[in-house]
């Protein structure tokens, strides 16, 4: 068991108010999170508003099998994490480090399908600036710019988030978390989550904006 | 002290409908609802959200003060929104 003392800063007074504002940092973190892709998000509806043509052509190139799994793995992984923090309340480390293992290696999974995604991208010539060769509808590479950079920024914070699950991993290794202490492993979730959410709503509106008959 | 403990029940019964709605976002599209395809896909994800955020992200037995840094998060959110898209909406062109 961890010395719990010393696991409070001093400028707190007991490790519940150490722990709630430690949320609450992450929540404040989050909120400006929700409108840095919320920005990204405007910029979709205005441009979606104004070439629904151009969106349309541009997602029937999407993969709409390898999204909806992509899709399904980043769910499974905050499964994982919940399950994680549940094992940590219970003192169960072993279990833990189980559960951020297969957060991690569900995160790799989706990075090398999108990587797949990406690279057929490449080969069909459908990357604006780079090799772009559609004949479509105007402004049909706005759908291509937003989906890169939209997907793109949730990628890297993939990357991130896989990067923090592996300095837990690292962490409960060294036996720093108890049922009494493992606020890390509680906000390293509550961030993990927030990549799920914004999968969520990326997943409808770029692979599935017209595909019915 | 260390918070409220979800139970492994509620954990899995999540993840189970949250899989569900995904499976519903992809069947809904494939029927043809006109303009309200969007209106239901955005509907479905909203949804799944929240039940993220209250009991993935634990908010449901958060504190006071979380629920407020969580609604400001979305205030701010639906600001930057309904303000950007009325504009466009109203320009006439």
């Amino acid at each position: 068991m961890a010395d719990n003392h010393s696991r409070v800063a001093h400028q707190f007074d007991d490790l519940a108010q150490q722990q709630e504002a430690s949320n609450l940092g992450m929540w404040a973190f989050l909120a400006t999170e929700v409108l840095f892709f919320g920005g990204m998000f405007a910029a979709y509806a205005v441009y979606r508003s104004l070439y629904y043509d151009a969106f349309v052509a541009g997602s029937q190139h999407m993969d709409v099998l390898l999204g909806a799994v992509n899709t399904a793995v980043l769910l499974l992984s905050s499964l994982t994490v919940a399950l994680g923090v549940h094992a940590v309340q219970r003192g169960n480390n072993g279990a833990l480090t189980r559960y951020l293992l297969m957060t991690i290696a569900l995160g790799a999974t989706f990075l090398v399908i999108k990587g797949f995604e990406y690279s057929h991208k490449y080969a069909e010539g459908l990357i604006p600036g780079v090799r772009f060769a559609l004949e479509g509808p105007d402004h049909v590479e706005l759908y291509f710019i937003l989906y890169f950079v939209m997907t793109g920024f949730h990628a890297l914070h993939m990357i991130v988030g896989i990067g923090i699950m592996t300095a837990m991993i690292i962490l409960t290794r060294k036996g720093r978390f108890s049922p009494e202490y493992y606020n890390p492993i509680e906000v390293s979730g509550l961030y993990w989550h927030f990549v799920d959410i914004v999968w969520i709503f990326l997943y409808p509106l770029f692979y599935l904006i017209q595909v019915h008959p | 002290m260390s918070g409220h403990h979800v139970s492994r029940r509620v954990y899995f019964a999540v993840g189970f409908a949250l899989l569900v709605l995904f499976l519903l976002t992809v069947g809904v599209a494939y029927i043809d609802l006109g303009p309200f395809n969007v209106v239901v896909a955005m509907a479905i994800a909203t949804f799944k959200a929240i039940l993220v955020v209250l009991y993935f992200m634990h908010v449901r037995y958060s504190s006071r003060v979380t629920w407020v840094f969580v609604s400001a998060s979305f205030f701010w959110l639906v600001i930057l929104l309904v303000l950007t898209l009325s504009d466009y909406a109203t320009r006439g062109v």
